[in-house]
């Protein structure tokens, strides 16, 4: 299996403070990593870095053998890696299914002036448009809330609807910052329904930061823990789980 | 020699400027709200000393400390009906537009109880002026007591923030609400009492304004309201010294493009100056830079 | 599902298209039989006026959520491009709607040179900057044309920041744009037909815009940045295309403006920011987003204070009080939740909640 996303060296400072040092990792495609760490340990500064949010000071990040670092989110969206938020940013005026059609942008394209002539171009494409992206919103169990506003969605389908808009952007690789944060067992297990479909149905490679421990290691593949920013350990799930320096992390010293 | 005069006819304009960029800028760094209104109170206070003096006869003293009172608690009331109710709205955009309409409600509220004519305002300003080099300088009473009071608002306001206690309080609030709210400050209380400082300010410099510019109409505060805007952005937005400096450079630059260019045109260089700031250093000469957490 | 919500979008576009129609078809009966004053009259260019600016300033606030002060300016430019061109070509174009078609697409094109120019500096910033700068600008805008003289002889077009004199004009030249005094003499080329005619392009334009692939990226930058460039939205390419649109449809309305006028000046009360804020005005009362709310509260807050004439000196104050009422009915966090509590469809939930106990 070829390798989606090679990291070297990345490191990236806040006034002294290193908030990410010395990261490196390697996900082959296919694989659903998981990473993971106590709060404050770096890990949505890595999504931010990997996604053109910050410049690294040192590193590289390559996508496909691509070398993908310092440019912007845009050029890196185009790339092909896309992300969800901690903190959910939806389109919250635009409807359900113009989040997703948000997301196909760059997939389907005609000209300013064809949308505003309403040439025959602008009916089949936005057609096309929004098949896709209602089979999409199918995946995620929210074509029946296609014309809701984003906003008046409940909280685990306005998470669903973050993921299912970076994948309408067709990427290579999907960052997933902690999906399950704030959802109920029910709704969490309904995600990792989810996820494993995009895994095995879709052939995403995905990256998740998460803190659900059923989560992680009901199905990530392998692992990276980060403590104060750097890299703690990393491997299969099972033996990192086990790892003595990670409990340590996670339960302190005592 | 007309060069001197001109720079000091632009410091005493900048120190005007400087007064009023004081209030926005408390305002924007504690409320983070661009507070629209505050040039149609300098107007506002100035009307309260022109009707005092000409209309009842009050003495020029009085009549400006009526007028500090009167804006202040005008600004008061102005915050607490219309800005307090949108803190922690969900637009920003909706509390710029409240503002744009508290400024539109005072200037046609003055339209209707003074009418369009102008107002000649006599000068409260009772001080001989000061002739220099035989006579080729000569530096009023206005232009002295100007930057008299610009000097002294200023040292007072920083002595206040930084000494007392409700001074610090101020700068917790504009450094964190959230966080002030939990170490006990009353946030609303802080965000009132500057309001209610930025508009004494205000009816200060509307009393220096018409004394050295005499002519008053409903829209005599929002030229200069907006001008000091400028200046507070300019020397960085939050920043007291800032304002200061921002203030003082602006004056000398209008006035100096009205004597040098173009008398039509000062307004337009004086904005021109605000664009190139935004773009060069949007901070200001001494602001700080927020960035938004992703 | 996905038929019902396209029907919709365009269902609610014929509505609006419908009733500036109907208003129309209405006014040239009333023209026509004679039912309608001499007021109303003069009344109804300015109206088409302030209807397009209105669109036009919805699409920069509404929907690309930026809030522009200085959009006086923009149609600044449009009246005074749009006049100068039929002015230098009086003579030489005498078929009217063909010289006004020009204007209208010179003015439109300058005016959206500058909302281009302009926007690429201001579009960078942020809010009430963006909001100030874009203030400045329009009052820039209004001061150089108060300074600005050109006049046209045999040996072409000269130009002056200082007097006409320095214009050193031949004999027969002519001044063309006179400083403060501005242009006159322009053709009366503006007519309520022309202006409906007008509406409906912007209207065209601003929905068809709305409702397209740019249209949803534009709207996805005003709900959230971060999250449009994370998707591979290109911010600076759509705030600028809607900034440049907007701009441009302003200067529409300005050449409008010009050619209703037979001098045309640039005064603080027609293109300084007060022009700007009465526009926002229009906005607001009409809905922020919402098209047919701007068209609608233009009309109204044009001819209501014509017809209660008692109450045009407390129009303004009316406005302003208007204004803040609004903001804090749709913005204020408290009013918000005790509008939710006590909102027509709770309570009927609760009533019905008590019947089933």
């Amino acid at each position: 299996m070829s390798t989606v996303l090679e990291v070297n060296n990345l490191t990236i400072s806040f006034g002294g403070l290193r908030a990410v040092d010395d990261f490196n990792v390697k996900i082959k495609e296919g694989e659903l990593y998981g990473l993971i760490g106590p709060n404050g340990a770096g890990k949505t500064t890595v999504f931010n870095l990997l996604t053109g949010v910050y410049k690294p000071d040192e590193g590289k990040i390559f996508l496909e053998g691509e070398n993908i670092t310092g440019k912007s989110t845009v050029e890196i969206n185009k790339a092909g890696i896309a992300r969800t938020f901690q903190n959910i940013r939806l389109f919250k005026n635009l409807s359900v299914l113009d989040n997703v059609k948000a997301g196909l942008h760059n997939s389907f394209t005609y000209s300013t002036i064809t949308g505003i002539l309403r040439l025959p171009k602008y009916f089949n494409i936005e057609k096309e448009m929004t098949e896709k992206a209602m089979d999409l919103l199918k995946v995620f169990d929210l074509d029946n809330e296609a014309s809701y506003l984003a906003s008046n969605l409940p909280y685990g389908k306005q998470r669903k609807l973050e993921i299912a808009r970076a994948l309408a952007t067709d990427p290579k690789l999907l960052l997933l910052d902690e999906p399950a944060a704030g959802m109920n067992p029910n709704e969490t297990q309904e995600l990792m329904d989810t996820i494993t479909i995009l895994k095995n149905d879709f052939k995403k490679t995905i990256l998740l930061i998460e803190h659900d421990m059923k989560l992680v290691s009901g199905i990530c593949e392998e692992l990276t823990v980060l403590n104060f920013g750097s890299v703690l350990c990393q491997g299969r799930t099972s033996d990192v789980l086990n790892d003595p320096e990670v409990i340590k992390a996670y339960l302190g010293d005592d | 020699m007309r060069f001197i005069s001109y720079l000091i006819n632009g410091i005493s304009l900048g120190s005007v400027y400087a007064i009023i960029a004081l209030g926005y800028t408390m305002v924007y760094g504690i409320a983070k709200m661009l507070n629209f209104a505050h040039g149609d109170i300098i107007m506002v206070g100035s009307y309260v000393i022109f009707c005092l003096m000409s209309g009842a006869g009050v003495s020029p003293l009085v009549s400006v400390l009526i007028s500090i009172v009167a804006c202040t608690a005008l600004g008061i009331t102005v915050e607490a009906i219309a800005y307090r109710p949108l803190r922690g709205a969900a637009s920003s955009l909706a509390v710029l537009i409240t503002a744009i309409g508290v400024s539109y409600f005072l200037q046609n509220m003055a339209l209707l109880i003074f009418g369009a004519n102008t107002k000649q305002f006599s000068s409260v300003i009772k001080m001989d002026p000061i002739i220099l080099a035989d006579g080729k300088i000569t530096i009023t009473g206005e232009t002295i007591v100007t930057i008299v009071c610009c000097l002294i608002i200023m040292i007072v306001l920083l002595t206040f923030i930084n000494k007392t206690k409700a001074g610090q309080a101020m700068l917790a609030v504009s450094e964190d609400q959230g966080a002030a709210r939990l170490m006990g400050i009353n946030v609303n209380g802080t965000i009132s009492l500057t309001f209610a400082i930025g508009s004494g300010l205000a009816a200060i410099a509307g009393m220096l304004l018409c004394s050295s510019y005499p002519s008053l109409t409903p829209y005599t505060g929002s030229m200069p309201g907006i001008k000091a805007f400028v200046a507070a952005v300019f020397g960085g937005i939050g920043s007291i010294p800032g304002a200061f400096i921002g203030g003082i450079i602006l004056g000398i630059i209008e006035i100096l493009s009205k004597a040098y260019i173009s008398s039509q045109l000062s307004d337009a260089i004086v904005f021109m100056v605000l664009i190139i700031v935004l773009l060069v250093k949007p901070t200001g000469l001494l602001g700080k830079m927020i960035q938004e957490k992703v | 599902m996905k038929k019902i919500r396209i029907n919709k979008s365009l269902k609610d576009n014929l509505i609006t298209f419908g009733l500036v129609t109907v208003a129309f078809i209405a006014v040239e009966i009333l023209k026509m039989t004679g039912h309608i004053s001499s007021l109303m009259k003069g009344l109804l260019v300015p109206v088409c006026i302030y209807i397009i600016c209105a669109i036009a300033l919805n699409l920069c606030v509404g929907i690309l959520g930026e809030l522009s002060l200085g959009h006086a300016g923009f149609m600044c430019i449009g009246a005074f491009s749009g006049a100068f061109f039929s002015k230098c070509v009086q003579d030489i174009i005498t078929f009217a709607p063909l010289r006004f078609t020009l204007a209208i697409i010179i003015g439109a094109v300058f005016a959206s040179i500058f909302g281009f120019l302009i926007g690429i500096p201001v579009l960078r910033l942020k809010g009430d900057y963006l909001a100030i700068v874009t203030l400045a600008f329009g009052e820039i805008i209004k001061n150089v044309i108060n300074v600005l003289y050109v006049g046209l002889d045999d040996n072409g077009f000269h130009f002056s920041l200082k007097d006409v004199v320095s214009l050193k004009l031949l004999p027969e030249g002519k001044v063309i744009i006179n400083g403060a005094q501005g242009i006159t003499g322009t053709p009366n080329d503006s007519s309520f037909e022309v202006g409906f005619v007008l509406i409906i392009i912007t209207l065209i334009i601003v929905l068809n815009l709305i409702h397209s692939r740019d249209g949803r990226a534009i709207m996805s930058i005003r709900d959230n940045t971060i999250a449009a460039e994370s998707i591979g939205i290109n911010i600076t390419k759509y705030k600028l295309m809607a900034f440049t649109i907007s701009a441009g449809l302003a200067g529409v309305a300005g050449v409008l403006y010009a050619h209703n006028l037979s001098s045309l000046m640039a005064q603080p009360k027609n293109f300084g920011y007060n022009m700007s804020i009465t526009i926002l005005l229009f906005v607001v009362l009409g809905g922020i987003g919402n098209i047919r709310g701007s068209v609608i509260s233009a009309v109204l807050l044009t001819l209501l204070p014509e017809l209660l004439r008692g109450l045009s000196d407390y129009r303004m104050l009316i406005y302003a009080i208007v204004l803040i009422v609004l903001m804090l009915f749709n913005w204020s966090p408290k009013i918000l939740d005790l509008r939710k509590k006590y909102s027509i469809k709770n309570l009927i939930s609760k009533s019905k909640m008590k019947e089933a106990e």
